[in-house]
């Protein structure tokens, strides 16, 4: 590559710089908001004048008056959102073998039903889902809320594994029955490591997609045995009626976007190519 | 014995015939394979989405409220009759059709400009780009629509109104969440934050597939930087764009968590998806709700079916270019 001039690299770091406060400022902003007191909360200022750790003792430390709405949600969230992803997964990774290694008639049937789930309005499905949940006593419950989870993060799963799974050399499994390995013995060495990181990659981004829900969380909860967490931040309530509870809600937020923010920042590439993937060459 | 006298002859009129039964008896054996690797992960799909939309379709022709269950009744299409007659009706499917318009117009344009950086950036700051442009796209949709909601609203402190004082005629106790426009703007910046980058990797995959000797070869014959972009680079993303612009346009239409958290409908901010929550969940009334889950539906189908009637003779018209 030429080396570049002094413009073009002033243009480029200002690019840069524009880019990072365009993704990053919302997160810092209520970053900012969770160290603020309640009564710096009014000062009119990004930066809190008075920095405080109270929020979050609100929504973590015991006797904390929102500990008992957030950390169950968040134990909810994690465990609802992980089974979905795993089972979507398992299931994906399945169907996307059959679907790129295979020839049989139905692929684009399934692939096309994939597609229409995803872009299903999600509010169509949840009253119909209400009642029967009500009926049948999934309503509240963990169980209720991993099925219906897995119309989100089964389609794209599919998209993406599918994806992946096409681009596996797979006579590599012939020559290494060649050389004289089993069948199986060639299929654990020479296909699942090159499909394992398109796995995992697709694990990452359907638990995104899980985690991200609101929806099914409100609709079909109402207690904490099964509230996710984006649902919860809607419910909460300051220390008293009179006081907003904008500290404790932005604490909670940033406890729960930094681990995400930490994943993207490790596996960025993958995650570009899994997406990309999934949709465009599908 | 007759068997084997059949088969004998048939072997002996069409050699080929046994290979072929042989090919097809394997043909079975890879669909019913491929059926049960398959199975289940259509059989899910279908049972999650499949049966409710069905059963909505079925309550939204029954007079049913939750509150008064025994008052169940058939009405046919009274429902829609009621709901397409509501101007609240109406109201709700501008609005969505406002929004997802603007959005997805500001994240083609936004997303656009990020795909370049991402594609032209030097390799060391591709991925420090690639990896900030992605950040949005983790977080929690309620979160970033909080993050929003507290700069800008005056009632638990936001900060904005003081950074925009400034501005001749700006008035600093602008309540950004008492009217139409202004708190429509708010949800349409956070949806915009939100998205843009899923827009952005799929233009990105697109610039990806445009032949870089088109490029320099227009260049050499003194091609603009706009004419380059306008002449080489679009219409060589021509597919990648509509996918995305297909796939934002139809999320953008079932917005409703920002909505949800920054007004949750006030002052004619109520989106379809929101009305049909409202009516059904808020509200327990199962027919009418589900009377507007169909049609929220049946515009998703209207939507994806132009989208793709569209796409289709853009490609081909590429194609005779």
């Amino acid at each position: 590559m030429r080396a570049m001039t002094w413009p073009q690299r002033i243009m480029w770091l200002v690019i840069i710089a524009a880019v990072l406060v365009w993704s990053l400022f919302p997160v810092f902003s209520i970053a900012m908001t969770s160290f603020k007191t309640q009564a710096g909360l009014f000062s009119g200022t990004l930066l809190p004048q008075e920095w405080t750790l109270d929020n979050y003792a609100t929504i973590l430390a015991p006797g904390g008056s929102a500990q008992d709405l957030f950390l169950p949600a968040l134990r909810n969230s994690i465990g609802i959102s992980l089974i979905a992803t795993f089972v979507a997964v398992v299931l994906a990774t399945l169907c996307a073998y059959a679907i790129a290694r295979l020839d049989f008639p139905g692929k684009r049937i399934i692939l096309t039903t994939a597609l229409a789930v995803s872009v299903f309005p999600i509010v169509s499905i949840v009253t119909p889902l209400f009642n029967l949940w009500r009926v049948i006593g999934l309503y509240d419950t963990w169980l209720g809320l991993i099925i219906p989870y897995l119309s989100l993060t089964l389609p794209i799963s599919i998209w993406t594994l599918a994806a992946f799974f096409r681009q596996i050399p797979w006579e590599l499994e012939q020559a290494a029955q060649v050389d004289g390995a089993t069948p199986f013995e060639a299929f654990r060495k020479t296909v699942v490591p090159l499909a394992a990181p398109g796995v995992f990659t697709t694990a990452i981004i359907a638990f995104f997609i899980a985690w991200n829900d609101f929806v099914y969380g409100i609709s079909l909860t109402s207690t904490d045995a099964a509230r996710p967490v984006p649902a919860a931040l809607s419910f909460f309530t300051g220390a008293s009626q009179f006081e907003e509870p904008t500290g404790a809600i932005s604490a909670a937020a940033i406890v729960v976007t930094i681990p995400i923010v930490i994943v993207v920042v490790i596996f960025q590439r993958r995650i570009v190519s899994g997406l990309t993937q999934g949709a465009v060459k599908g | 014995m007759t068997d084997t006298t059949v088969t004998r002859a048939t072997r002996r009129e069409e050699p080929e015939a046994p290979k072929k039964k042989r090919r097809s008896d394997r043909a079975r054996a890879e669909a019913r394979l491929g059926w049960m690797l398959a199975g289940p992960a259509f059989g899910i799909m279908l049972l999650v989405t499949l049966y409710p939309i069905v059963q909505a379709l079925w309550d939204s022709l029954f007079s049913l409220r939750l509150t008064a269950p025994d008052d169940r009744e058939f009405i046919w299409f009274r429902n829609y009759q009621v709901i397409l007659g509501d101007p609240a009706f109406w109201q709700s499917m501008g609005v969505t059709l406002f929004i997802t318009v603007v959005t997805v117009l500001l994240e083609l344009i936004i997303g656009f400009g990020f795909a370049l950086v991402m594609h032209r950036a030097i390799k060391k700051l591709r991925g420090f780009a690639r990896t900030a442009i992605l950040v949005p796209y983790g977080i929690i949709t309620v979160v970033s629509a909080f993050a929003f909601f507290y700069a800008f609203d005056i009632n638990s402190g936001g900060y904005v109104n003081s950074w925009l004082s400034w501005i001749p005629g700006f008035d600093e106790n602008l309540n950004w969440f008492a009217y139409q426009g202004t708190s429509l703007t708010v949800i349409i910046l956070s949806e915009v934050w939100k998205t843009t980058p899923f827009i952005s990797l799929l233009l990105l995959s697109g610039l990806a597939q445009v032949p870089g000797d088109l490029e320099e070869a227009a260049k050499v014959d003194g091609a603009t930087g706009w004419e380059v972009l306008r002449r080489v680079i679009l219409p060589n993303m021509k597919a990648a764009i509509m996918v995305a612009v297909l796939f934002r346009t139809l999320e953008a239409f079932r917005i409703f968590d920002n909505i949800f958290i920054m007004t949750a409908g006030a002052n004619d901010t109520e989106a379809l998806s929101l009305l049909a929550y409202n009516t059904s969940i808020g509200r327990l009334e199962i027919g009418l709700g589900s009377a507007i889950s169909v049609l929220l539906f049946l515009s998703v189908l209207i939507i994806a079916g132009i989208f793709i009637k569209g796409f289709k003779v853009d490609l081909s018209a590429g194609k005779n270019s």
